[in-house]
């Protein structure tokens, strides 16, 4: 078995006590960001990028803390939204559709332990998919040339606008946005500059992590201070925890299902993890013969999401290591930290750094364990920490975040760029404008461009070499697909009732 | 609907701009058949069509805010522009305590905790950073030690 000695190799490098340290290290961190309302797995991780760039840790230490901070906050999520009824990231929105009336019910802790068990069995099983799949995929992706390259961007924002907002004209501009920030620095073929003004500091152009930090996070002081962070208060006992093995049982089934849905949306490009659990949800609610137990309690509408969400989170690395294309605004945060390590996903990544794969993929078997070990028997910690006041956190965030710009560069241009970015995330999300597509067309842009040039020194100057394998050609006609077929879906899928986002307003 | 159309106009203009700009863009003997200036065309582009549908067919507008949260908002976006220009000639802890102090009595409306706020996280943080974590921060003011 070739997939068995590459992982006995992963985990022989990624196995050590340090390495372990670190994921222990993340996996709590990363809980916590979940679990903490307005903080999610890509703000999260976002935040964490440039101090363990900071730090000098080494390509597969950084790998390993950050994918642990990652799955933890995929984990995290879900306690606020069970204990609090406030998704503690936009993926474990469905959870709080049964979780929090279970936790009304008396039953936080049984709902608490199924949705950690559900969250491992979704990722550790995505991670097997993703050991499978993705040295297949990276096999298809050697016979891509430059044109298929760039068809293959033109899918990832076509599919991103798409699923991921209301609004295709706007989600059309975010990209462009993204890309024309992109294009502002030396250009690559010529040595050029471009779009800088005569500024020095924008000839290296702009750091993509500046773009991540300002629109994640920066963005998150401006909403907080709006609505004045009112809700922080725990309005649920937690009992003792024990384990509920006849209810686990119970909804093992949806679990399972939930799982391969989730992972499906996670590897199609652009779905990502909050349609995985979308998707999940809905399946097991219509699979089920007592429908209208869902959304008062019923375990399995806890079980099901959660599972979900956490296998979307796996599949979704298969597309951003395989091709180098993320599919969500967190693996575009990876894929960010890749980069930033000086590592390029890609199909050449599996022949020519299979080390780094195959540690990550060890790192993220461990960290799944280390978070089943710290989200069932120790939630209580959780639970604590969920009630420290807004008015220390969000200040506490913000510093983070600046002290982690500011230590990878030095520079105060850089972070008037980072509050610049803030607040041009504050005017988008207003305007019901999607961030993400800005930030991947500020990781693609140079790449898409590149491809671009070089399908064209290739054919001479003929536009024509754009459409002219049928990799590019299908390519194509998804990406189209992909941009439309929304607009035609929407109106036969109605996302479900939004959860009230005051906790009071539940008090009937 | 205002929102969107002003925001479109905004774009549009700024992706005239960025045309011009691509224009002035200088291309060296060694170029290639697409050259420099095309995907940044090609990028203006888009962003000019799709502000043409927002301006034309924009969304129902969002509760923007007004009056004193916009004051609000105002305070905290100076605060941290003040955070950027402060941090290099101060160091880190004073205008950490500063900006983390301001930003908590936003949210809290008490100036007792906002202050122990700013205080704990300015020389927390500092430890945490630059002790603990090793990273390359100046704590006070040049000159005056750390």
């Amino acid at each position: 078995m070739d997939i068995l000695s590459n992982l006995a190799m992963g985990f022989e490098i990624a196995a050590s006590p340090y390495t372990l340290l670190l994921a222990v290290i993340g996996a709590f961190v990363g809980t916590i960001i979940g679990a903490l309302p307005g903080l999610g797995p890509s703000n999260g991780v976002a935040l964490l990028i440039p101090i363990s760039f900071s730090l000098g840790l080494d390509a597969i230490s950084a790998l390993v803390l950050l994918t642990s901070v990652y799955y933890g906050a995929m984990y995290g999520g879900r306690i606020s939204s069970i204990l609090l009824n406030i998704p503690g990231d936009e993926p474990a929105m469905m959870t709080t559709l049964d979780g929090y009336p279970m936790a009304r019910q008396g039953m936080a802790a049984e709902a608490l332990v199924v949705s950690g068990v559900a969250s491992f069995v979704g990722s550790f099983l995505a991670t097997v998919g993703l050991m499978i799949f993705a040295p297949y995929l990276a096999g298809v992706a050697y016979k891509f040339g430059p044109a298929e390259y760039f068809a293959l961007y033109m899918l990832a924002f076509c599919t991103l606008g798409g699923m991921g907002s209301n609004n295709q004209a706007k989600a059309a501009l975010a990209a462009a946005i993204g890309l024309a920030i992109s294009m502002i620095g030396l250009d690559k073929t010529t040595g050029m500059p471009r779009f800088t003004f005569g500024q020095l500091h924008l000839m290296d152009g702009i750091d993509f992590l500046v773009a991540i930090v300002g629109l994640f996070a920066v963005v998150e002081v401006f909403f907080f201070i709006e609505s004045h962070g009112s809700n922080s208060a725990i309005g649920v006992k937690l009992g003792k925890i024990l384990i509920p093995w006849k209810m686990l049982k119970q909804t093992s089934g949806a679990m399972l299902r939930g799982t391969g849905i989730g992972f499906i949306a996670g590897v199609l490009p652009g779905a990502g993890a909050s349609l995985g659990s979308f998707l999940a949800y809905m399946g097991e609610k219509s699979l089920s013969s007592d429908k209208a137990s869902f959304g008062k309690g019923n375990p399995r509408g806890v079980a099901a999401p959660e599972a979900g969400n956490n296998a979307a989170a796996g599949g979704a690395l298969v597309p951003m290591l395989t091709l180098g294309v993320p599919g969500s605004g967190t693996t575009a945060v990876l894929l960010a930290l890749l980069l930033t390590l000086n590592i390029t996903p890609g199909p050449l990544l599996f022949s020519e750094r299979p080390e780094v794969v195959w540690s990550l993929i060890a790192a993220l078997l461990i960290a799944n364990v280390v978070l089943l070990l710290m989200n069932v028997p120790m939630v209580k910690i959780f639970v604590h920490i969920l009630s420290v006041p807004a008015w220390i956190l969000l200040p506490g965030v913000t510093m983070v975040a600046f002290v982690g710009i500011y230590s990878l560069t030095g520079s105060g241009f850089d972070m008037l760029m980072m509050v610049g970015f803030g607040v041009l995330g504050y005017v988008m999300k207003k305007l019901d404008m999607p961030t993400v597509p800005v930030i991947l067309g500020i990781l693609l842009g140079n790449a898409m461009e590149d491809n671009l040039r070089r399908a064209m020194v290739l054919s001479n100057g003929d536009w024509k070499i754009l459409f002219s394998s049928p990799i590019s050609i299908g390519l194509w006609i998804a990406a189209v697909l992909g941009f439309i077929a929304p607009l035609v879906l929407r109106r036969f899928l109605k996302k479900p009732p939004l959860p009230q986002t005051d906790p009071m307003a539940n008090e009937d | 609907m205002r929102g969107d159309r002003i925001f479109g106009l905004v774009i549009i203009v700024v992706a005239l701009g960025y045309i011009l700009s691509a224009h002035g863009i200088e291309t060296s003997f060694m170029s290639d058949p697409v050259g420099p200036r095309i995907f940044p065309y090609m990028i203006a582009g888009v962003m000019i069509l799709c502000s043409l549908v927002m301006v034309l067919k924009p969304d129902p507008d969002a509760d923007w805010p007004s009056g004193a949260v916009l004051g609000q908002l105002a305070l905290a976006l100076v605060m941290l522009l003040a955070y950027a220009f402060l941090i290099t000639p101060l160091g880190f802890i004073l205008p950490t305590i500063l900006v983390a102090g301001v930003l908590s009595w936003q949210i809290s409306g008490r100036p007792v905790p906002a202050a122990l706020t700013g205080l704990g996280l300015g020389i927390g943080l500092f430890v945490l950073f630059r002790i603990i974590l090793g990273l390359g921060l100046r704590g006070l003011p040049a000159g005056w030690g750390f």
